[in-house]
């Protein structure tokens, strides 16, 4: 019988197999950044270990670092001393560190692909659920906790039962003005949040094959949310094209037989998947969560539902408490809900395509009286590429603020957070309760989405923007 | 880790489904760099509320949380399972674990039972009827009790092997070093390196 792409990359990384027990996986990247890594390190320390392979291992800051005044101390002294523990123990333990300051610093889902280190057919792991984002490429790639942290430091390998697969077919074609982003927000939608558990899910089907690779690391970043370890889309030429040339890309023969390999990491077509998904991409519109899980969402055109409505009594409670939490009332139109915060960055939507898609709405128009809009980068990369194209210009012109890479608002540990009560439109992944910080509301968005909330100040679409913008800031681009 | 075989002891039933990671430790404690001191931040938002069920004075002590379904979804974050063991809470039961939360637990001791939502709905009952009443979690005979309520749970027999020895998975997989540089040896050469060695 066929094998799934999970399949093949899971079985061409067992180490060990043994019946009634896990089978033992060989991890080809480990990427750490400070917040689930120092527990780790401790028990290598402990424990008289060594880190086992440096040239698999790499690590950058992210979480903590601050988007303004990157060139000061850091203000939290909590905050500097993490910061300052994976500086040491990247020191002592001799793993390449990615600094604040550094040019290839980042939030690490965004460096590992842009570095050419995030391959298809690999498997990749970080102390981090959103490592989801690298199956993109055909990697199987996972979230671990600390204690695996330091298992795979270790050993380089980490035991494992194999996952089932779930094929999630988009057949069709997005409509203009729906992006990756609205995808995955309908299958979390229609699948819940614990609809992956279990599983490594299998994106598929015409409209994923004509996604470009940044919108496919979308789709897989936010597999997690479905409840799913790991999401992955079959490597194909938009891949291969992405790759090439990036500083880790194989060279020469090396690329030959690379691709090669790479070419045979496709579900077979006798293949049985142990669960499958269908949906009519044709059929989708921008998309915006009400509640305080990412499974709580709607197209932008409907209203907040009424709890009542669910039949199972603990989605009605959960409805409940979420409408409470987020100061909505069944029946309100989505469009009319007014925002504090735009929030575009994050491991889900901070790369350049993002960045220029709000770009190109802001243009000429004026960020909302009341609204803070924040553009932060997911990596310096990314952040200079912006700058060359002008896109800093543009937004700083439509009154948005310019920042530094990292995080940033997507969790609050960093200075960027809501306040208590403050409600935004956010591109980034989790609009749980206090996530962007205490007491904040989050709405999950696109960057398109956001961009011209920023500019109404209230949820919409760039279709509900009737006015013509001013002429572009941007001379000669 | 520590070894787990049988405990004892009364629980707090939380009617909750979809409780994630950051409601079970928020973001801002996780900026500590050890594995203890998190049981202030476990649950740290919704024990704000005097009517937040942990903080009622008759589930002071208690160690068995029985939650709704979906538990510890989101983040990766290990530290919500230190949260809840430095709380004192041995065992979790739900009808549903998010999977890096339940990998998680297992590899902390801290152990993670699975039961039909009409049992945990029984024991939801039963707890809150009665604070008093115990809750039995045996790892042995894979079976949780309680008045009334007898159930049987399901555990890999591996992942229960390793608990109630208090096995450290590093020195298990480090048994296998053979077998782990032979894949070494093997492995392509156009695979990605992060620096030369």
């Amino acid at each position: 019988m066929g094998r799934t792409l999970a399949e093949k990359v899971w079985d061409d990384h067992v180490v060990r197999r043994a019946e009634g027990e896990p089978d033992l996986l060989f991890i080809d990247l480990h990427l750490l950044h400070e917040v689930t890594s120092p527990q780790a390190f401790d028990g290598l320390r402990q424990a008289g270990r060594p880190v086992r392979r440096l040239d698999l291992t790499i690590a950058t800051e992210d979480h903590n670092t601050p988007t303004l005044d990157i060139d000061k101390p850091i203000a939290d002294p909590v905050s500097r001393a993490q910061l300052e523990t994976l500086r040491k123990n990247c020191a002592e333990f001799g793993v390449r560190l990615h600094s604040l300051g550094d040019v290839e610093q980042g939030v690490v889902h965004v460096v590992g692909p842009q570095l050419g280190l995030t391959q298809p057919g690999t498997t990749v792991v970080c102390g981090d659920s959103h490592t989801s984002t690298h199956g993109a490429f055909g990697a199987l790639a996972f979230g671990i906790g600390t204690s695996q942290v330091e298992h795979v430091l270790a050993t380089q390998t980490l035991p494992m039962a194999p996952p089932k697969t779930m094929a999630i077919t988009v057949d069709g074609e997005l409509p203009d003005g729906v992006t990756a982003k609205d995808l995955i927000l309908a299958i979390i939608a229609k699948i819940g949040t614990g609809g992956g558990q279990g599983y490594v899910l299998e994106y598929r089907g015409p409209a994923i094959e004509k996604l470009s690779m940044e919108a496919r690391m979308t789709i897989c970043n936010m597999s997690i949310e479905a409840g799913a370890r790991a999401g992955m889309i079959a490597p194909d030429a938009t891949t291969f094209d992405y790759i090439e040339g990036r500083d880790h890309a194989p060279k020469g023969e090396e690329w030959d037989a690379a691709v090669a390999y790479w070419k045979t990491l496709k579900t077979d077509e006798d293949a049985v998947f142990d669960a499958e998904v269908y949906i009519d991409a044709s059929e989708l519109a921008p998309f915006v969560t009400w509640g305080t899980n990412p499974g709580q969402g709607a197209p932008l055109s409907a209203h907040v539902p009424d709890p009542a409505s669910y039949e199972d009594a603990s989605e009605r409670f959960a409805a409940e408490k979420a409408l409470e939490y987020m100061g909505l009332t069944a029946g309100q139109a989505l469009r009319d809900i007014k925002v504090d915060t735009v929030f575009v960055g994050s491991c889900t939507n901070g790369r350049i395509e993002d960045l220029r898609a709000a770009a190109s709405i802001v243009e000429g128009r004026k960020v909302a009286d009341g609204v803070r809009m924040l553009i932060v980068p997911g990596s310096v990369r990314v952040a200079l590429q912006a700058i060359e194209e002008g896109l800093d210009k543009v937004f700083v012109a439509a009154g948005a603020e310019w920042r530094h890479a990292g995080c940033s608002m997507c969790l609050g540990m960093n200075p960027d957070q809501l306040a208590p009560g403050e409600r935004s439109a956010s591109t980034s992944n989790r609009n749980f309760e206090g996530r962007q910080g205490k007491g904040g509301r989050t709405h999950l968005v696109s960057p398109q989405v956001a961009a011209a909330t920023a500019v109404t100040g209230h949820l919409s679409s760039p279709a509900d923007l009737t006015d013509a913008p001013d002429a572009p800031v941007t001379a000669g681009v | 880790m520590e070894a787990f075989t049988t405990h004892t002891g009364r629980a707090v039933p939380l009617r909750r489904s979809n409780v994630d990671t950051d409601q079970i430790i928020p973001a801002h404690w996780l900026k500590k760099v050890t594995r203890d001191g998190f049981e202030d931040g476990l649950f740290e938002a919704w024990r704000k509320d005097g009517e937040f069920v942990l903080n009622k004075p008759e589930r002071r002590g208690a160690t068995v949380l029985v939650a709704g379904p979906d538990f510890g979804t989101g983040s990766s974050r290990e530290h919500a399972v230190w949260a809840l063991q430095n709380y004192g809470f041995k065992a979790v039961i739900s009808s549903r674990f998010a999977d890096i939360f339940r990998g998680n637990s297992l590899k902390n001791g801290l152990l993670t039972v699975v039961l039909d939502q009409q049992v945990v709905d029984a024991l939801w009952e039963l707890t809150e009827r009665d604070p008093q009443a115990e809750i039995t979690v045996d790892l042995q005979d894979r079976q949780v009790r309680a008045e009334g309520i007898t159930a049987d749970f399901e555990l890999d027999e591996n992942a229960r092997w390793r608990l109630l020895n208090g096995l450290d998975d590093i020195s298990i997989t480090l048994q296998n070093e053979p077998a782990i540089a032979e894949y070494e040896s093997k492995r392509r050469s156009y695979k990605p390196r992060t620096v030369q060695v």
